[in-house]
């Protein structure tokens, strides 16, 4: 019960960057729960330290204070049961797009499973995305939005706990990014996964997510707001357009961005 | 010969290609490859120009040399005009394996000798050179412990080691061959580590997420990921190896082709002296090109299909 309203559990969450340059206070009393199955979104302002949340969940970073918890358990540094779902994709340019989940695979289920289920569960992720045709390819040969999808494959492929990703269609142009994001949706749903991405944009997050986590201004940022987007599931994009609460999100979204966090600059004087 | 030139010439210190987090416009390429319609007439006259302009100027540049050795040899007495030295390379070469006792020998087994020395301490260095280079790489401490000791002795003249290998080997063949690892090592060390720590952060983080083992994070994202750099200081070391082997072997003695030199010039033979010098730049530079072919077949690269 406690497990799966609280499956993330973030309290007190603190981040200071020692560099060469002095220390950055990058996020300051971060408190956020995610339910199991739940689809979070993070929005700020670039810089506001999205990434840098996203990154202590996934264990790339470790918080300077408080705790985060993912199923109860410390979150000590990375592991495959939070897979990360890179901006930039991160496939391996030597393997091929079925090599590259099969790393994965490999990792998660090597130990336990024979050869022939593996290759079998590697072929699922990649027919998942709609990439079971281009699994002999490499990363060079296939279109940005088909090197994203393989990064969605190779993280489901683990069967994680939690999907993190990290602004996955932010260099996708705006088509390929429609297409990905419904297919994202289609997948969630099959998978029942819990997902924590980072976004800038607001429509991404209204249509995607179960809660925006907007994020006031860096430095030391920290959760300005949360809105709880009940639309029904599945959504379609189209009929949402006129939906009046699918605006009525969207506008709060982009009210709390650019009227009450529009000035960085002016929100370093106040802090 | 341009290709060869160009790639002798051009920035020796950087991987072959670009290293693999490159990313590539592939609209771009269509666009440009769909850009112009060209016609059979313009075909044929832009296919013969690029060949006159690749062949041309090396065959100039060849034939001003040999004027100028023409010019010098008519002048100076001792030098050897270039007809005389032809004369003399068709002779040398129509016997190149004879053995007359072990300081007569032709220059295909001289040649042969010098190669063995280079790929046996070459070969050595890299063994250890290689495995060095990327655990300096890979571990911070180690490289603050090796980093000192490379540096200082990275600017040594190799040959400054020959005494030392005589003492210790007291031989002169594997005092040649210390030289030679010596000499190789320091290049393969460096561009190795380099290359490991220029592994691009993404890599690492998918090692990180995916909690690769230590094994698979070498054999999957380091070693392919280093490849270019290694390559490069396989070719650098290669080159230094092959301009050291001449010197040393000078100083050691016995069968070689930098023996050879100096047995020929104590013999005032100058023309088999310029013989070797050409030799000696052919072999150079076809070791070189075959380190390049290795390491362009060995690139891995997002724009390469």
């Amino acid at each position: 019960m406690d497990n799966t309203s609280k499956f993330i559990e973030i309290q007190k969450a603190e981040m200071v960057f020692h560099t060469s340059k002095g220390t950055f206070h990058a996020l300051r009393d971060i408190n956020l729960n995610v339910k199991k199955g739940e689809f979070v979104t993070l929005i700020g302002h670039s810089g506001c330290g999205k990434s840098t949340l996203l990154n202590l969940i996934a264990g790339l970073l470790t918080a300077t204070d408080g705790t985060l918890l993912c199923a109860n358990r410390e979150i000590a540094g990375p592991g495959p049961e939070r897979a990360v779902v890179f901006q930039n994709h991160s496939l391996l340019p030597w393997l091929t797009c079925y090599e590259n989940v099969y790393l994965a695979v490999e990792r998660v289920f090597g130990a336990t499973e024979g050869k022939a289920r593996l290759k079998e569960r590697t072929k699922a992720a990649l027919a998942l995305v709609g990439l079971a045709h281009a699994e002999q390819k490499r990363p060079h040969e296939i279109s940005g939005g088909m090197k994203q999808r393989v990064g969605i494959a190779r993280a489901l492929s683990m069967e994680p706990k939690v999907l993190l990703m990290d602004e996955p269609f932010g260099a996708l142009d705006a088509l390929t990014r429609a297409h990905l994001q419904d297919e994202l949706l289609k997948i969630v749903a099959k998978t029942e996964s819990t997902v924590v991405m980072v976004t800038h944009d607001v429509d991404e997050a209204v249509l995607l997510s179960d809660r925006i986590v907007m994020m006031t201004n860096g430095p030391a940022a920290t959760i300005g707001d949360i809105v709880h987007v009940r639309l029904d599931r599945p959504r379609d994009r189209v009929a949402l357009a006129h939906d009046p609460l699918y605006i009525e999100y969207r506008s709060a979204v982009l009210e709390f961005l650019y009227h009450r966090q529009a000035h960085p600059a002016a929100m370093k004087d106040a802090a | 010969m341009s290709a060869v030139m160009d790639n002798v010439l051009n920035k020796p210190v950087e991987p072959v290609s670009e290293s693999p987090p490159k990313k590539m416009n592939s609209h771009a390429e269509t666009r440009m490859q769909g850009a112009r319609p060209v016609t059979a007439a313009t075909v044929r006259k832009a296919s013969l120009k690029p060949f006159f302009l690749a062949v041309l100027p090396p065959i100039l540049g060849l034939a001003l040399l040999v004027l100028v050795w023409e010019i010098v040899a008519a002048k100076s007495s001792g030098f050897p005009s270039p007809m005389v030295t032809l004369e003399h390379a068709i002779k040398l070469f129509s016997d190149p394996f004879y053995q007359k006792g072990p300081n007569d020998q032709g220059i295909g087994w001289n040649l042969w000798s010098s190669l063995k020395r280079v790929g046996t301490g070459f070969g050595m260095a890299a063994l250890v050179g290689i495995p060095l280079g990327f655990m300096i790489g890979r571990f911070k401490f180690l490289a603050g412990m090796f980093n000192p000791i490379v540096s200082l002795l990275k600017p040594v003249s190799p040959l400054a080691w020959l005494p030392i290998g005589l003492l210790v080997f007291k031989a002169a063949n594997p005092a040649a061959i210390w030289a030679i690892f010596i000499c190789s090592i320091w290049p393969m060390i460096i561009n190795t580590a380099v290359g490991v720590q220029r592994v691009p952060q993404d890599y690492m983080n998918v090692a990180k997420v995916l909690n690769l083992s230590e094994w698979k994070i070498v054999t999957k994202i380091l070693f392919p990921s280093v490849l270019p750099y290694m390559l490069t200081g396989v070719r650098l070391a290669i080159g230094t190896a092959w301009l050291v082997i001449v010197a040393a072997e000078m100083l050691t003695g016995g069968v070689g082709i930098g023996f050879w030199v100096w047995d020929e010039w104590n013999n005032l033979n100058v023309p088999h002296i310029i013989i070797a010098i050409v030799v000696i730049g052919v072999v150079g530079l076809l070791l070189e090109q075959a380190l390049v072919a290795i390491a362009k077949a060995f690139t891995y690269e997002e724009v390469r299909s």
